[in-house]
């Protein structure tokens, strides 16, 4: 019983480690190659950036409806991307009706090809050890 | 139990495999809503196979193969119409360009197939092996549907292999079940497959 508390206690002390790292102690993008980028991290923007990846340029509606989100929230998680130069916004008009469109720029490419590459890893070194 | 409890731990602890996991998870299937989102036209699918419904029983009137031939290449050009259409008003309502992006891939994809069965169809019509068309057309427009929808949703590629599959029957089949084959085929699968992709992927 002594022993599994211990093991138990163990395991959530190396879950909350990684967790910590996980969620990174900077805000902008990873500062090293072994770090993971919290900007994308957040299930919101891996969204947005996902959607985009596949897409020349998609609408603000259209994200919308994509991430299942409200407009209050895609707001704000677009323009963290847009300051972190990860999507680019082009705001324009159909007629009277205003038009706001979101482009993956090439750094925002490479992040979520990065991020990716850093989950595979992550569920390659966990197969190695199990 | 103790001899779980003995056992070493591993570098990771599983929760973070699996979250990483379901992330991976995630960016796919947003990868393919996003891609699904100005591609298939469901609707119009639904529409075109309601056409050929129409066609077959216009066709099976025909008493030369010339008046059949006619019939379905009419039903073609109709059906050429919907979809461009239906993809067009899709695009629209969600401001994305017609040909951009999983668009172009698809009619990129589906077009080769298409310009063969054209010309089989001169070339079958021309030597008298009318019979064999329907086997053929519903042959290459599901090889179409399938290569074109790798770039969609998993469904697509789903309702080409049935064309296939259909294509296939019609050409080991008597001639006789033609009509038939034709009317499931480009009727019933349209109508099937349009109605599940129109209500799982907006439209």
């Amino acid at each position: 019983m002594v022993a599994k508390q211990q093991a138990l206690r163990r395991e959530t002390r190396k879950t909350r480690t990684e967790n910590q790292r996980l969620r990174g102690v900077h805000g902008g993008a990873p500062k090293s190659a072994h770090e993971i980028d919290r900007l994308i991290h957040e299930r919101l923007r891996l969204g947005i950036i996902s959607a985009l990846a596949v897409n020349d340029s998609l609408t603000f509606n259209e994200l919308k409806n994509l991430v299942k989100t409200t407009d209050g929230n895609l707001s704000v998680h677009a323009r963290k991307l847009e300051d972190a130069g990860y999507v680019t916004c082009s705001k324009s008009f159909e007629g009277r009706t205003p038009k706001t469109e979101y482009s993956l720029t090439a750094a925002g490419r490479r992040a979520l090809e990065r991020y990716l590459d850093h989950m595979e890893a992550l569920i390659g070194r966990m197969r190695k050890t199990s | 139990m103790t001899n779980r409890l003995i056992q070493p731990l591993p570098d990771q602890p599983p929760a973070l495999h699996d979250r990483a996991m379901d992330n991976l998870r995630y960016i796919r299937e947003t990868m393919e809503r996003a891609s699904a989102f100005t591609a298939v036209p469901g609707w119009g699918q639904v529409a075109i196979g309601f056409t050929a419904l129409t066609a077959t029983y216009l066709a099976a009137q025909q008493t030369t193969a010339g008046g059949w031939l006619k019939t379905w290449l009419a039903e073609a050009i109709i059906s050429l119409l919907i979809a461009g259409w239906s993809m067009d008003r899709k695009a629209r309502a969600s401001g994305t360009p017609l040909l951009s992006g999983p668009g172009r891939k698809v009619a990129f994809s589906l077009s080769p197939p298409m310009i063969a069965g054209a010309l089989l169809t001169v070339v079958l019509f021309r030597f008298g092996m009318t019979s064999a068309i329907p086997g053929m057309w519903l042959l290459l427009y599901g090889t179409g549907v399938v290569t074109g929808g790798m770039y969609s949703v998993g469904i697509v590629p789903v309702m080409g292999i049935c064309f296939m599959l259909m294509g296939a029957v019609a050409l080991i089949a008597p001639a006789t079940w033609n009509n038939w084959l034709m009317a499931a085929g480009f009727g019933g699968l349209h109508i099937v497959f349009g109605t599940i992709i129109a209500r799982k992927y907006g439209g």
